[in-house]
């Protein structure tokens, strides 16, 4: 198989295509080290809240969840304009990578907030329009992908793909955006010069312990985390590209 | 030698216009599918006066939205079936303009459902829905879907699942133009003072100048072949 795959003789020097590139290597090491002092810093590090006891220590997971979704659908987006400029190949791939990641992320910032509002708001879902919009927010990157799978000509997919990744953004403007013109959320306002916001339940004050390992977790995931994911998430895709290229190699044949 | 922008534009438009008076086609399935809906909302919900008052203009602008579907649905479909698309794509006119004309055609139809709804659902409900401000927020809100639907109509009808996908890609992004809507339109008939809710037609105005913009520039990307 890799005698196949590596028809390039330096590919076949650094071990087939199937080795990951020395840099990725590299930020795949850094990513999990990182992560991994961003949950120590969560769990040991920054004090226990003196309300919400040990749960609110999710938190840090959550917000920085949704700033690597954020990155990553920036990505999309870049991806998408460029695609559309350059028709280049790769930028579609980043494009799907960063809706993938980016979906999966914002997947994590629910699941985290589910269950920090169980004990906190009694109840694991609520329909409050932050929640809600964030729900909505995860279906559009779902209809992306959904998108993709219905068109089968290949240029005809990355185009429409990069089309509709650009208009989805809108929902995660909407997501962000949204505490602030729907004041009957009850959903704490975190990021941003604001007052907090009289309706929310369960906001709390921050030490600066709390602070400072909110600002690293969140540099964590919205750099590193995002990156070094759809980093491979793009490989994958070439490999797969590639794959189907010698399938169809094999057919001809 | 490129036809002039404008001309190109109406004449797209009045084909729509002319094809709709003589088969009624459009507007007679989405007027029924939105009468239809209301009726079936009454029952489902047990529109009760108290549940009216909050429900109601949930239940208008879903109906505007669905019936938008499906209509946008069938007005590009017959583009592309009747191989009108890839006429209009051979013709020396700007790429914009096919997407300006089919846009209007498609906005004034659902306009026109719109329009039905209201003094129907001031009959039926015996709420106050036929307002010049409600009036305002209606022509805002369907420009709104009607935009983002004809450019997301026109990528869907070239899709394997074609008529099923468009709901599901159009519906969030949607959702900026539906929530404002939906929120202006409770406060009106809800009477709160002007204050209070004129943020929302803001927004509106400034979502659908953002999609309005957006679409324009994206469209010519859809059509390409």
């Amino acid at each position: 198989m890799s005698a196949l795959a590596s028809t390039n003789p330096n590919e076949r020097a650094r071990g087939g295509i199937a080795a990951w590139p020395p840099l990725l290597r590299i930020l795949t090491l850094a990513t999990t080290v990182a992560v991994a002092f961003g949950l120590y810093l969560g769990l040991f590090y920054a004090g226990t809240d003196i309300d919400q006891g040990q749960v609110q220590r999710i938190f840090y997971i959550h917000l920085s969840a949704f700033t690597g979704a954020f990155i990553a659908f920036c990505g999309t987006v870049l991806g998408g304009i460029q695609y559309l400029r350059t028709r280049n190949v790769q930028w579609d791939s980043i494009a799907l990578a960063g809706a993938e990641i980016g979906l999966a992320l914002s997947i994590l910032n629910l699941v985290t907030g589910m269950i920090w509002a169980r004990p906190i708001w009694n109840t694991w879902w609520t329909w409050d329009p932050r929640l809600t919009s964030a729900a909505i927010m995860c279906l559009t990157y779902a209809a992306y992908l959904m998108l993709r799978t219905g068109i089968e000509n290949a240029e005809q997919r990355r185009r429409f793909a990069s089309i509709y990744g650009i208009l989805a953004i809108t929902t995660v403007i909407l997501t962000l955006v949204i505490t602030r013109i729907r004041p009957d959320t009850i959903h704490p306002v975190v990021i941003g010069p604001s007052v907090q916001n009289p309706n929310a339940e369960g906001a709390f004050e921050f030490s600066e312990r709390m602070s400072m390992t909110i600002g690293i977790n969140s540099a964590i995931w919205s750099t590193l985390v995002p990156v070094t994911l759809m980093w491979h998430r793009v490989r994958l895709q070439n490999l797969v590209e590639r794959v189907n290229a010698l399938k169809a190699e094999i057919l001809n044949k | 030698m490129n036809t002039p922008f404008i001309q190109a534009v109406l004449a797209i438009l009045r084909k729509d216009l002319r094809t709709e008076l003589r088969s009624r086609e459009l507007v007679s399935s989405m007027g029924l599918f939105a009468l239809l809906s209301i009726l079936i909302f009454s029952f489902a919900l047990e529109l009760d006066r108290i549940a009216r008052q909050e429900a109601i203009s949930g239940v208008l602008w879903v109906t505007v939205i669905f019936a938008s579907i499906l209509g946008l649905n069938r007005s590009l479909a017959m583009e592309r079936d009747q191989g009108n698309l890839d006429a209009m794509l051979l013709a020396p006119i700007n790429r914009a303009a096919i997407f300006l004309g089919k846009l209007i055609g498609n906005y004034l139809f659902a306009l026109a459902v719109g329009l039905l709804l209201l003094p129907v659902m001031t009959i039926l409900f015996n709420m106050p829905l036929l307002q010049p401000w409600l009036l305002l927020i209606l022509l805002l809100g369907t420009l709104g879907f009607s935009t983002i639907g004809t450019l997301l109509a026109t990528m869907t009808v070239q899709t394997r699942t074609r008529e099923s996908l468009l709901p599901i890609v159009m519906l969030p992004v949607a959702l900026p133009v539906l929530l404002s809507a939906v929120m202006a339109s409770t406060s009106i008939l809800d009477n709160v003072p002007l204050d209070d809710w004129i943020a929302w037609p803001q927004i509106l105005v400034v979502v659908d100048i953002i999609y309005l913009i957006l679409c324009f520039l994206l469209f010519e990307f859809v059509i390409e072949e």
